[in-house]
């Protein structure tokens, strides 16, 4: 095949490989402008408060302080990132200005000569915070009479009612993404076995070995250029632009290479910030974010609870699944509400389920924000399947190779939200990997084909 | 203080404080651009250079202490516009993908390779315990590695 073709089967060089091996590959971290100033956060002690008072005269003595950044300073404070694809609501504040809604949310910024300075300044600055109780599991935030912690008064996304940017404002709204098919009342009645499950998976940090690091540099004419390590710099594009009021085109975004994302760097998490504190000071600045702010400040992926019920008919087939997905989105929206749609619609995982009823939460709770990762939304429902499969065959009697070759998607069949199904290879797939891991499959099995 | 030091061949001089970093002079002063933050606690190897040959976690060394000695990075490897054997091999290995954590990768293999021409698997695995992959490319590196040991 490679003969005929020049890219088809043919090995593709990473065209970066001779920067990489030679030093030379641009990163932000290497971006300097002179009279650069650097940024450092002071950063909320509890998951979950009012501001009684932030004191910064103590702080502003510090010789090379240049200026101290808060609410106040930011044009049009509230945001949300896909906003520029139509994904609401705007409910996270570039700088919070009464409350703060998880442990380590940026309270203020202080803008230095240097990183040391900036650092020890914000040490200096005496934040008054009074404690509210916080949420911080999702069962909790569904309950009635959890403390309520968004706008719209339940810790719970709203599909349906126009706050999804897909669906007109008025129409009625479920505080869940819901996917239906069939008749799942009847699969269950005629169920010779019913196995539940419950799975849980913690949040997962992308920890990329580059920290998150930007540098915003003010140009003549109200113009802006932002080096950032970005994943999509059209959303920082449009979010900097939002919160500063100024048009799209008066900001220029500059995303060298990345040292590592994975979803990590996809939320216009702090480019804001810094966009705010140049426009505000007129000079280029810069913030790099620590290992330790890698870790409690920036996205994870989210934490995930579903719970599943599957009714088996004793020659192995699945009949119907109900489920019930939590999705943690943190204290803000983010894109989590786009993460539970992807998971619900994947809960039947690549097997064909004639029956379904799943729902979908996009729960939000007082802790870091959480967003895309590797394969966002789809991962972390395919270990609650595959597992849900294991026991489902177990339960059965029958060998899950077995239960997975009677189950998996067929050509010509349709998905939970009645997509026809013209590319599925699981069988086939299923085949190889069983040869590669050395599983010998009996013949009936190895006669199986995803094309009938 | 001042401090005197070579740096890749080249004797240089600069003014640091006490408490900063070789990492920080490097970035910041000397304006070299393979050497990069991670976690500024020894933990990643991004930061990784060579004092007289032997691999350092340069966030963790005082500029003070390269007075005298020898620092090398991965800039100094190449000669005259040719690259050395080992970042020959690492590009013929594809032993790079976003590349941050690739110059601290590729000395401190030097490192090994230059005390130990022919090491085992395991010694070379033993070698790199200080350097992370999150991309997780640690196969086509071991065997870029491998490709130099003097054993094949």
């Amino acid at each position: 095949m490679s003969g005929q073709f020049a890219a088809v089967g043919a090995p593709i060089k990473n065209v970066q490989l001779l920067g990489h091996v030679t030093g030379t590959t641009q990163y932000v971290d290497e971006i300097s402008f002179p009279g650069m100033l650097w940024i450092k956060a002071v950063r909320s002690p509890v998951a979950r408060g009012k501001i009684r008072k932030i004191d910064t005269s103590r702080a502003e003595k510090v010789p090379g302080v240049i200026k101290i950044i808060t609410a106040k300073d930011v044009p049009n404070n509230i945001h949300v990132n896909m906003a520029g694809i139509g994904i609401g609501p705007p409910d996270e504040p570039v700088l919070p200005e009464d409350e703060v809604k998880y442990k380590g949310e940026a309270i203020c910024l202080v803008v230095a000569r240097d990183e040391e300075t900036a650092l020890k300044a914000a040490q200096l600055v005496e934040v008054e915070i009074e404690e509210l109780p916080p949420v911080l599991d999702m069962e909790e935030a569904l309950k009635p009479d959890a403390p309520v912690i968004t706008k719209w008064g339940v810790n719970a996304f709203i599909y349906g009612s126009g706050m999804d940017g897909a669906t007109k404002p008025g129409r009625p709204g479920r505080p869940f993404f819901l996917v239906r098919r069939g008749d799942v009342e009847t699969a269950f009645k005629q169920a010779d076995k019913v196995v539940k499950g419950s799975y849980v998976i913690p949040p997962i940090e992308h920890a990329p070995i580059e920290p998150h690091v930007c540098v915003a540099k003010p140009e003549p004419g109200g113009k802006l250029t932002i080096y950032t390590t970005t994943q999509a710099p059209y959303f920082v594009r449009d979010n900097v632009a939002t919160i500063l009021n100024i048009p799209a085109s008066n900001i220029r975004v500059i995303a060298p290479a990345v040292g590592g994302g994975f979803g990590g760097k996809v939320d216009p998490e702090f480019e804001m910030q810094v966009a705010v504190a140049a426009m505000r000071v007129g000079r280029p600045v810069k913030w790099r974010w620590t290992r330790e702010e890698e870790f409690t400040i920036s996205t994870t992926r989210p934490a995930i609870k579903v719970e599943m019920e599957d009714a088996l008919s004793k020659d192995g087939l699945i009949l119907g699944r109900r489920a019930r997905l939590l999705h943690d989105s943190g204290a803000y929206t983010r894109t989590s509400p786009y993460g539970v749609i992807k998971s619900t619609v994947n809960l039947s995982g690549p097997y064909h389920i004639p029956n379904v009823y799943y729902e979908g939460y996009c729960v939000y709770t007082n802790r870091q924000p959480s967003s895309a990762m590797r394969g966002y939304g789809v991962f972390e429902v395919s270990y609650a399947v595959e597992l849900q499969m294991e026991r489902d065959a177990r339960t059965l009697g029958v060998d899950s190779w077995e239960f997975r070759f009677k189950n998996a998607y067929r050509n010509g069949q349709v998905t939970a939200t009645g997509r026809p199904i013209d590319d599925a290879y699981l069988v086939e797939v299923m085949k190889e990997a069983a040869s590669l891991a050395g599983v010998k499959l009996p013949p009936h099995l190895l006669q199986m084909s995803s094309w009938g | 203080m001042r401090i005197k030091f070579k740096l890749d061949g080249e004797y240089v001089e600069v003014d640091a404080k006490h408490t900063d970093t070789l990492l920080k002079i490097l970035k910041d002063k000397l304006v070299v651009g393979s050497v990069h933050f991670g976690c500024g606690e020894g933990t990643c190897g991004a930061c990784i250079v060579l004092v007289n040959g032997r691999p350092r976690y340069s966030c963790l060394t005082l500029a003070g202490y390269v007075d005298g000695k020898e620092v090398t990075t991965v800039a100094g490897l190449a000669h005259d516009g040719e690259l050395s054997e080992i970042q020959k091999a690492f590009l013929e290995n594809d032993a790079a993908q976003c590349g941050y954590c690739t110059p601290g990768m590729i000395l401190t293999a030097k490192a090994l390779l230059d005390r130990n021409p022919s090491p085992t698997d395991e010694e070379i695995f033993d070698a790199l315990a200080g350097n992370l992959c999150r991309c997780t490319g640690y196969v086509p590196i071991i065997n870029a590695i491998k490709s130099l040991s003097k054993k094949r």
